[in-house]
């Protein structure tokens, strides 16, 4: 079911501590060898999915990293499943950052190429192919939602599987008997003809000399006790008694602490700093320059790092970007717009032949603003170099993508790099590719004799980010007499990943869909559903304006235009349902809707809004309808769409990165407002799972909410909101005017 | 200085101005109570001083002297209120991330110890922690559950 080339092979790698380890592998033949190799000596985790020891215990090891998402169990449950395991008796352990435990393979899932419901053409071949291929051999991605989909789906199911495969040999072999006589449950083999059983545990040494055939079949879902059931998390227990260690509690013998502070400016550069005026404040060890652009104060403790720092004299070379701000770099994307040279999304038909035609023109021009990601733990990492290795410690959503990188900035080969996994205080992408708080406390460690965990300021963690990209889109469309859509145009600036963020599944014949490039100066990064979470916003609220131009409803326009999309129809549907869209509400309440299939996950959420004296957007209740094609966790799942709606509501009312002078304003969170416990909607998930090829959960809940609520804010108060945040606009005349009217 | 937490007494010789966060995590290593803004606007550095919420990280530890200080460490029996609310939070599933949640907790205790059945709109007052994960209905659902009539 899912449509990446790739390799397969069982790694079956024999007697660890009595136990079996067994791996099912997606990669090269080097890596495999390598994985061979590593497997049978002490460092018997690597390339390991499972682990069985006698005590009957099963191990998991996962590749992701957790955070928060649940991806730590739901992996387990998934092999659990297969295996017929005790769910009591298994337990998980990270992988280290190893090729062995590479997934670039299933990376290319995240550009699109696995969503069978999107296009060919939108698959992203041809973009992927200008893609550094060597790049994707180096990751180990928590990101794009893909755990689930790739390594869970195609690893952790068939691995567990195998090692069942495996255990039933063995028992066959040991009791005379057929192998298809033995019955499996909660980790114990079965012959009910003679009598005999035994434990997974028992049987494990003997099984390993068994090769498991590459296609094994695997369970029918009908009879899963594992996946689909609301298991808790093995994360949580530590997460609520202060146990957790997350990168800031990083704590090494004569470790010392760190401070840092980066030329504001984007691409500006350190001048001068001024080390005699902090260096004898209390606890301050040294100052260094961090690189072309940062200086570093390192002390016996965090606050007297930071107070240092904040005290250092320093002068910048701010360079031609100081000339930036957000109102040039949005005039610019503006200009680049009108100058035309674009580049191709997708084209059918004659979009603008259709639009001239059309009995009536609908345009429109949004804009979304910079956003950062603001995790609650600030960037950090601990570094130490000895002995000519480096060793870091951090929370990375990317591992081993990690580990090659602070190699590249030490100048080491990564055989001389041990990376260390903490718990992640929050990643939404800020964690993964964009790593320039581990470039620094690498090139800090290595003017220091000790270990040194440099920890970002609030300030420097909003205003040194790398950042969602501010756009604009230009949509055009045109409806025919009877107020159909007959055309569909979008004219944006920057795209970002993945591939198929701006398709729309709706059934108009022509459509033209082009970007323009170079708009953005300021550093891109990853932000939670990423180019999905400006198109969602873009996409879903001009399809409103153009069923409130048509004159009608706008949940029942939609659902005309989709005969063809009968899976996303079904989802748009369950929301309208739930919602009660249609029936009366108080006065001066109303619903909005809108839906977007992200990382193969169909979402569909109805937002009912008011407006409070002072002419903010206030939501009340979100609905949320999600097909993910199947769930593993459902309590998880709903636990990530609420998340993705938050997350996403958090931006669409508040979140602005505004930029002057080269730089960021928004310095702490007054600036950068946050979603509270006093603004939380009520949210109501229902999971509606169809048997689609598996979806993605950590991004899908995010790209409709933005629109949902702007067009609830429509619907009360006829005012169309076609730029973000919604704090900006001032909603107490619309409302006026819809009264009037 | 001597301070009181979690019913032990520790010396420290801190700076008076210090804020009680940072002694908490790199003077005296207890790392649960978490650092997110400096400011007092996130929450995620909440403890008790005399019971009551305090975001440690814009209090100075010389102001806290002879204050009883309770932080997410503190060694609960199973029938305190501290660990009613952390099993509470378990059995609602409502980390996430985590990060915030030491706090979040905290200022759940706090809350419940003045009040022992709060409304939504006691607990929409009382709870402005910042969590972005998302986890608010969670955690008024777990609050909710504690209630006690």
């Amino acid at each position: 079911m899912v449509m990446i080339t790739r390799r397969k092979l069982m790694v079956s790698a024999g007697l660890v501590g009595g136990g079996v380890l067994l791996g099912y592998a997606m990669a090269p033949f080097s890596t495999i060898d390598r994985a061979r190799k590593l497997a049978g000596g002490d460092d018997a985790l690597l390339v390991t999915w499972v682990k069985i020891t006698p005590d009957n215990r099963v191990t998991v090891i996962v590749p992701h990293s957790e955070m928060g998402q649940g991806v730590h169990t739901a992996m387990p449950m998934m092999l659990a499943e297969e295996l017929d395991a005790d769910w009591a008796l298994v337990s998980m352990e990270q992988a280290p950052a190893d090729m062995a435990f590479a997934n670039g393979a299933l990376a290319k899932g995240y550009l699109g190429a696995a969503d069978p419901s999107v296009p060919k053409f939108l698959s992203g071949l041809t973009d992927f192919s200008s893609r550094k291929i060597a790049e994707f051999m180096n990751l180990q991605l928590t990101g794009g939602s893909t755990s689930v989909r790739f390594t869970g789906v195609v690893g952790m199911r068939h691995a567990g599987a195998a090692a069942r495969w495996m255990l039933i040999q063995a028992a066959a072999k040991e009791w005379n008997v057929a192998a298809d006589e033995i019955t499996t449950k909660e980790s114990k083999l079965f012959h009910l003809g003679n009598g005999h059983s035994a434990s997974y545990g028992d049987m494990a040494s003997k099984a390993v000399e068994f090769d498991p055939p590459a296609n094994l079949p695997l369970k029918d879902p009908k009879l899963y006790t594992i996946v689909g059931a609301p298991i808790q998390r093995f994360d949580i227990p530590a997460k609520v008694n202060g146990s957790a260690i997350y990168g800031v509690d990083v704590r090494m013998p004569g470790m010392m602490f760190a401070a840092i502070k980066a030329c504001p400016v984007f691409g500006g550069k350190l001048k001068s700093f001024d080390a005699k005026a902090v260096k004898n404040m209390r606890g301050i060890k040294s100052v260094h320059s961090v690189g072309e652009n940062a200086v570093a104060v390192v002390a016996d403790n965090t606050w007297r790092a930071h107070q240092a720092i904040a005290a250092l004299p320093v002068t910048w070379d701010e360079g031609p970007n100081a000339a930036h701000s957000s109102a040039s770099i949005f005039a610019g994307m503006q200009a680049a717009l009108e100058k035309g040279e674009f580049e191709s999304d997708y084209d059918f038909g004659d979009a603008d032949a259709a639009t001239k035609s059309a009995a009536r023109v609908i345009e429109a021009s949004y804009a979304v603003p910079y956003l950062a990601h603001a995790t609650m733990e600030p960037m950090n990492c601990t570094a130490h170099f000895s002995g000519g290795r480096l060793e870091v410690w951090g929370g990375f959503q990317d591992g081993l993508g990690a580990r090659v990188f602070a190699a590249k900035v030490a100048g080491l080969p990564v055989e001389d790099v041990t990376l260390n996994h903490a718990a992640m205080g929050g990643g939404f992408g800020r964690r993964g590719s964009t790593l320039n708080y581990l470039e620094q406390a690498v090139l800090l460690a290595k003017q220091v004799d000790h270990p040194v965990n440099l920890i970002w300021s609030r300030e420097e963690d909003l205003t040194q980010d790398n950042y969602r990209n501010a756009s604009v889109a230009n949509m055009r469309a045109g409806l025919d007499e009877a107020g159909r859509p007959v055309s569909w145009q979008q004219d944006y600036t920057e795209k970002r990943d993945p591939e198929d963020a701006t398709w729309i599944p709706y059934a108009i014949s022509d459509r033209r869909v082009r970007v323009v490039s170079g708009t953005d100066p300021i550093p891109f990064g990853p932000w939670r559903s990423v180019a999905h979470s400006q198109h969602g916003f873009f996409i879903e609220s001009f399809v409103d304006e153009l069923a409130h131009a048509a004159g009608r409803d706008p949940f029942e326009f939609r659902r005309d235009l989709m005969a063809e999309a009968p899976e996303q129809k079904a989802v748009l549907e369950a929301a309208a349902s739930m919602s009660g869209w249609g029936t009366p509400l108080p006065l001066g309440r109303a619903r909005g809707i809108a839906l977007r299939q992200s990382f193969g996950t169909i979402v569909a959420q109805v937002a009912e809004v008011s407006v409070s004296p002072e002419g903010q957007a206030r939501v009340h209740k979100v609905w949320c309808a999600v097909d993910p094609g199947e769930v593993v966790n459902p309590d998880t799942f709903a636990a990530q769409m609420e998340s993705g709606i938050i997350y996403g509501l958090t931006a669409a009312l508040y979140g602005e990165i505004s930029i002057a002078k080269g730089r960021v304003v928004e310095q702490n969170f007054p600036d950068y407002e946050m979603i509270r416990q006093a603004d939380a909607p009520a949210i109501e998930v229902k999971l509606m799972p169809s048997g689609r090829p598996t979806g993605g959960a950590g991004e899908p809940g995010t790209p409709p909410i933005a629109a949902a609520v702007a067009n609830a804010v429509f619907s009360l108060t006829k005012q169309r909101i076609r730029s973000l945040p919604l704090r900006k606009h001032d909603l107490r005349g619309g409302i006026e005017q819809a009264k009037a009217g | 200085m001597q301070l009181i937490i979690n019913g032990q007494t520790r010396d420290v010789d801190v700076e008076a101005e210090m804020p009680l966060l940072w002694v908490l995590r790199d003077t005296l290593n207890l790392t649960g109570t978490k650092f997110g803004c400096g400011i007092s606007a996130c929450g995620a550095c909440t403890v008790l001083v005399d019971g009551v919420a305090t975001r440690s990280c814009s209090v100075p530890v010389s102001s806290v002297v002879g204050a009883s200080i309770t932080t997410i460490e503190a060694q609960t029996v199973p029938d305190t209120l501290q660990s009613k609310v952390q099993q509470a939070w378990i059995a609602h599933q409502v980390p996430q991330c985590g990060y915030c949640q030491s706090g979040q907790i905290m200022a759940a205790v706090a809350l419940l110890t003045e009040n022992q059945a709060p409304t939504d709109a006691d607990i929409d007052a009382a709870m402005s922690n910042v969590c972005r994960c998302g986890t608010y209905g969670r955690i008024r659902a777990a609050i909710h559950s504690l209630a006690t009539v």
